[in-house]
């Protein structure tokens, strides 16, 4: 997931679930607040409530601009965290294309950027962001190895792409160049991340779909769509071509200007021969498509397939695990980074801000609807034993399982798409970039949609 | 006396400079000065005049492939807009008697325009669609037994979204430009023997044609200027010139994108100057 142009409110369900999660609201709130309260008494407590007093009269006055995509910056999360902080976090949603302008032409007028791995890679070549001292970060060395070392489980993290390891790390607070390994400064604090794949119908598709081939398999004429953000749309097409063995890229993150070629080319190709019913940029778009029988298959996010569900269309997301050098999620992460103008007392409560993000209650939130937290164990603490057996282990649902507003997803014995989270995560092989060759690609992306 | 006329004209043109200048100019200005400028690809600006930027943008294919698309629906768009605005206001005019009437029935024309010209587009999806109303119709009547594709996510779809939004930029010009027509003029023409063809083709059209020609600039320059139309309906499945400079913009090509936008201006603007060849605006303001 990489872009939605602010018409959709990812996540899944906000619009639908609005009226009701307000009635549900305060009994759910008193639920967690009493479950957080509980659970945090025992470890979450230090992040939560480590003010002295003189120092809370002193940050009530104090307001952070968090602003970012609507499915990482969700004003929910920015509530409650207003709530146990003390002082003001106002969540501002742009697209993906404005959010990045406004970051590199109103520095000023933000104070958390919510970044992608390439994004942060830019600001930091802009000079915009400052250093995030990792001794400020309580949680740090519970961050999964995803993010500290690149690799999980002792599998190693492919680094198609800009994986957010690649992205995470520079030698001063004030470098310019990032480097590769842990040093004492971070560029953005991962926040939120997923592993993304293929949305399908399975009563309209005869056999479980596994791999990225079927997308662009004939039998689907008329009957598909792609995402159409060029920047990942490429890479889900390359993943499509690979697949169906008709090239094998060097690094689908960073392609030539001949694979570029060969990908648009063949879209082209495929978009003459009817192939494709729609392309779609965001979130509400993918669900409609399906929803409204438009499509059967198509790229797709986690929470959209959620919300296709939801209405009682059977959707599945498929798992694409890899095979023999093939297949494979196309994986993104999201993280928060700090503005170059943060000082003082306001750089003070940047950080409480980032500690409490890893806290536990925003990683259990984001959980609900199929994202992950980069400190599970944490967001473990927030959630029910259902919520983590589903989500994150991959087992059969012990009961029903709602999402983050409270709404009826999944029946008792449903298990995830894809499985558990070590094994959706193990096999993501390529991760949302900005390829050198970015302007030549666009223009390539564009003969496609005019074709 | 000269001197103080002078004076006296710039006195009212003050205001309208105090928000063109700063506003309108400037801004155009900046564009105009990014567009021969360098990027360095991660958003910065190199003040390295080339004119790289337009060569580019006049040697690809894209560039002609991406206007003649969006020219084709600004036709269609101009073409449908015009035939229906034309009619609506004609009938308005001519053969609703009761003016107060005509002026209920004529605001009754804007209604719709009361909400979000998205929310207006948007809600053609659900009857266009695969199983949309109207194919869904179709199938239980029997008329087809495969829903119709085109209705939805094509140029077809696109032209819909688009006459309906714009049409009252057509009606409203060619009703004012109509009412202003002396109803004794036509009653003498059929006095005089004329059909009511002549009558449309040598008096109505003729003191109309400033009504069309402002309705057609609004219409023309609208759609010229838009990507999301285009975007939403025709399912990704089409292209804009403005769409592929916004998806410049996404990746920081800031000088390239600048560059479309000046071509484009300079488009819309000759456009517009062909379009104010065939009537005198000013003349139409004052009368």
């Amino acid at each position: 997931m990489a872009k939605d142009n602010g018409f959709s409110k990812t996540p899944a369900n906000e619009k639908v679930s609005g009226a009701r999660a307000k009635a549900k609201g305060p009994s759910r709130r008193a639920l967690l607040k009493a479950g957080g309260a509980l659970l945090g008494g025992a470890a979450g407590a230090g992040a939560i409530t480590g003010f002295p007093t003189i120092w809370a009269q002193e940050i009530k006055d104090i307001e952070l601009r968090h602003v970012g995509v609507s499915y990482s910056v969700v004003k929910a999360i920015g509530d409650q965290a207003s709530k146990d902080l003390g002082f003001k976090v106002t969540m501002q949603n742009l697209d993906t294309t404005a959010a990045i302008n406004r970051f590199i032409t109103q520095p000023d007028s933000v104070d958390i950027a919510d970044v992608e791995g390439w994004q942060s890679k830019l600001a930091t070549k802009r000079g915009i962001l400052q250093g995030i001292e990792v001794k400020k970060i309580k949680e740090f060395d519970n961050i999964l190895p995803i993010f500290t070392k690149g690799e999980l489980e002792g599998h190693k993290i492919p680094r198609e792409g800009i994986s957010p390891y690649e992205a995470m790390y520079i030698e001063k607070p004030n470098s310019t160049e990032l480097h590769d390994g842990v040093t004492d400064w971070m560029t953005f604090l991962p926040q939120v991340y997923n592993a993304d794949s293929i949305g399908y119908r399975p009563d309209l598709i005869d056999h479980p779909v596994t791999e990225w081939k079927d997308l662009i398999d004939p039998k689907f004429k008329g009957k598909a769509a792609i995402l159409d953000v060029p920047a990942i749309g490429i890479m889900d097409a390359a993943l499509c071509f690979e697949s169906a063995g008709l090239i094998k890229y060097g690094n689908k993150g960073n392609m030539t200007k001949k694979e570029i070629d060969f990908t648009a080319d063949k879209l082209i190709e495929l978009k003459k021969a009817g192939q494709f019913r729609a392309t779609w940029t965001t979130f509400d778009q993918s669900v409609q498509l399906m929803a409204a029988g438009e499509v059967i298959i198509q790229s797709m996010w986690s929470p959209a397939v959620a919300a296709v569900r939801v209405k009682g269309i059977p959707c599945v997301y498929a798992p694409v695990n890899e095979k023999s050098g093939k297949e494979g999620y196309r994986g993104w992460c999201n993280g928060m980074a700090l503005m170059k103008h943060l000082s003082g007392k306001k750089l003070d409560a940047a950080y409480e801000y980032l500690n409490w993000y890893l806290s536990g209650w925003q990683g259990a939130f984001v959980s609900r609807y199929g994202y992950y937290s980069p400190v599970p164990p944490t967001a473990k603490k927030y959630m029910t034993e259902t919520e983590w057996a589903y989500w994150y282990e991959g087992k059969p649902a012990p009961s029903d399982i709602t999402d983050p507003y409270g709404v009826p997803m999944e029946k008792a014995g449903t298990v995830r798409d894809g499985g558990s989270f070590v094994k959706r995560v193990t096999n993501i092989v390529c991760w949302n970039t900005l390829m050198d060759e970015a302007a030549y690609m666009n223009k390539r992306w564009n003969d496609f949609k005019v074709a | 006396m000269s001197g103080r006329g002078q004076i006296l004209s710039w006195l009212y043109v003050t205001p309208l400079m105090l928000v063109l200048i700063p506003f309108f100019v400037a801004p155009i200005l900046v564009v105009l000065a990014a567009s021969f400028f360098q990027s360095d690809g991660f958003g910065g600006l190199i003040a390295d005049p080339t004119f790289q930027n337009y060569t580019e943008i006049f040697s690809s294919k894209l560039t002609a492939n991406l206007y003649a698309e969006t020219i084709e629906f600004t036709i269609l768009t101009w073409l449908f807009s015009l035939i229906i605005g034309f009619w609506v206001a004609y009938f308005l005019v001519f053969h609703i008697r009761n003016p107060l009437l005509a002026i209920g029935l004529f605001l009754l024309c804007t209604v719709p325009f009361w909400t979000s010209n998205i929310i207006r587009m948007i809600s053609w999806i659900p009857l266009l669609g695969k199983e949309g109303l109207i194919n869904t119709a179709l199938l239980r009547v029997g008329v087809i037994n495969e829903p119709l594709e085109f209705l939805l996510f094509s140029g077809f779809s696109v032209v819909v979204a688009y006459v309906h939004q714009l049409t009252i930029f057509m009606i409203v010009p060619i009703f004012n430009a109509m009412a202003r027509i002396d109803k004794r003029i036509v009653e003498a023409a059929l006095d005089a023997g004329a059909s009511r063809l002549d009558i449309m083709r040598m008096i109505i059209l003729p003191l109309s044609k400033n009504g069309i020609a402002l309705g057609s600039i609004f219409v023309v320059s609208i759609v010229m200027g838009d990507f999301f139309v285009i975007k939403v309906m025709s399912g990704g499945g089409s292209a804009s010139v403005v769409g592929a400079l916004y998806e410049d913009v996404g990746v920081l090509q800031y000088p390239s994108a600048a560059a479309s936008a000046v071509v484009l201006t300079i488009v819309v603007t000759l456009l517009v100057a062909l379009i104010l060849r065939t009537v005198d605006i000013r003349k139409e303001l004052t009368r």
